[in-house]
C-alpha cells in the first residue's frame, strides 16, 4: 500500500523536532522514495543511529507499508 | 524476559562469518535491487563474504529485524558488528569508509592478498 510523501514528511518532523526533510517520489508510484533528513539531533551519532532515528519516527512503517525509502541523513547542510 | 530463540542462530551465523550479508535471494540471483546493490559493492571491493537468504527462512526474516533494530533487508555484518543497510553501505563505499573499515577489521580484499 503506497504512502503519501506528505505523511512521511510529517511523521519524520514529528519524531525528530527541527528536522528538515526533502523527499522525492522516485518512481511516481507513492512507493519508492528518496529522503534527505537534516537535523542537529544527528550530531555525534553514527549513520546507523541516524537512520534508526528516522525509522523510529516512521513508527514501524518502514519495511511494511513503506517499501522503499532511500535515506540520506546529515546533521547540517554540507 | 528471554530473547527470541532465533537470536541464537543469528548470533552463531554472524560469529562464524567475518563478512555476512543478510539478503533477499543469493549473490548470484539477488531478488531485490537493494540486496543486489550491496552484493555489487562487496564484489567491487573483492571481499569474500557469506550470505543468508532470508526469503527461505521466515524466522530469520523477522528475527534479524529485531536483532539489529533495523527494519529492512539487506543488512551487512562485519566481524560480528552491524555495519548498515543498502544506503549506508553504498555511501560508505563511495567515500572509501567501507574499504577502510574492512582493512581495520582485518578483512583483506581477496585481490590484495
Amino acid at each position: 500500500m503506497p504512502m503519501a510523501a506528505a505523511d512521511i514528511i510529517r511523521l519524520i518532523k514529528d519524531g525528530i523536532p527541527g528536522a528538515e526533510v526533502e523527499i522525492e517520489d522516485l518512481a511516481g508510484d507513492g512507493d519508492h522514495y528518496a529522503a534527505t533528513v537534516i537535523s542537529p539531533a544527528f550530531a555525534g551519532k553514527s549513520k546507523i543511529q541516524q537512520h534508526q532515528m528516522v525509522y523510529g519516527a516512521l513508527g514501524g512503517r518502514m519495511g511494511g507499508v513503506l517499501h522503499a525509502l532511500k535515506l540520506t541523513t546529515m546533521a547540517q547542510r554540507p | 524476559m528471554s530473547e527470541p530463540e532465533v537470536f541464537g542462530r543469528i548470533r552463531e551465523a554472524i560469529g562464524k562469518n567475518d563478512v555476512l550479508l543478510f539478503m533477499k535471494g543469493t549473490p548470484v540471483f539477488p531478488q531485490c535491487g537493494f540486496s543486489a546493490a550491496v552484493v555489487d559493492v562487496l564484489s567491487q571491493l573483492g571481499v569474500r563474504f557469506n550470505s543468508v537468504n532470508i526469503l527461505v527462512d521466515d524466522e530469520v526474516r523477522q528475527g534479524i529485524k529485531e536483532f539489529s533494530q533495523w527494519p529492512t533487508i539487506p543488512q551487512l555484518y562485519v566481524k560480528g558488528e552491524f555495519v548498515g543497510g543498502c544506503d549506508i553501505i553504498r555511501e560508505m563505499f563511495e567515500t572509501g569508509e567501507l574499504e577502510q573499515l574492512l582493512k581495520e577489521k582485518g578483512v583483506v580484499p581477496a585481490h590484495a592478498a
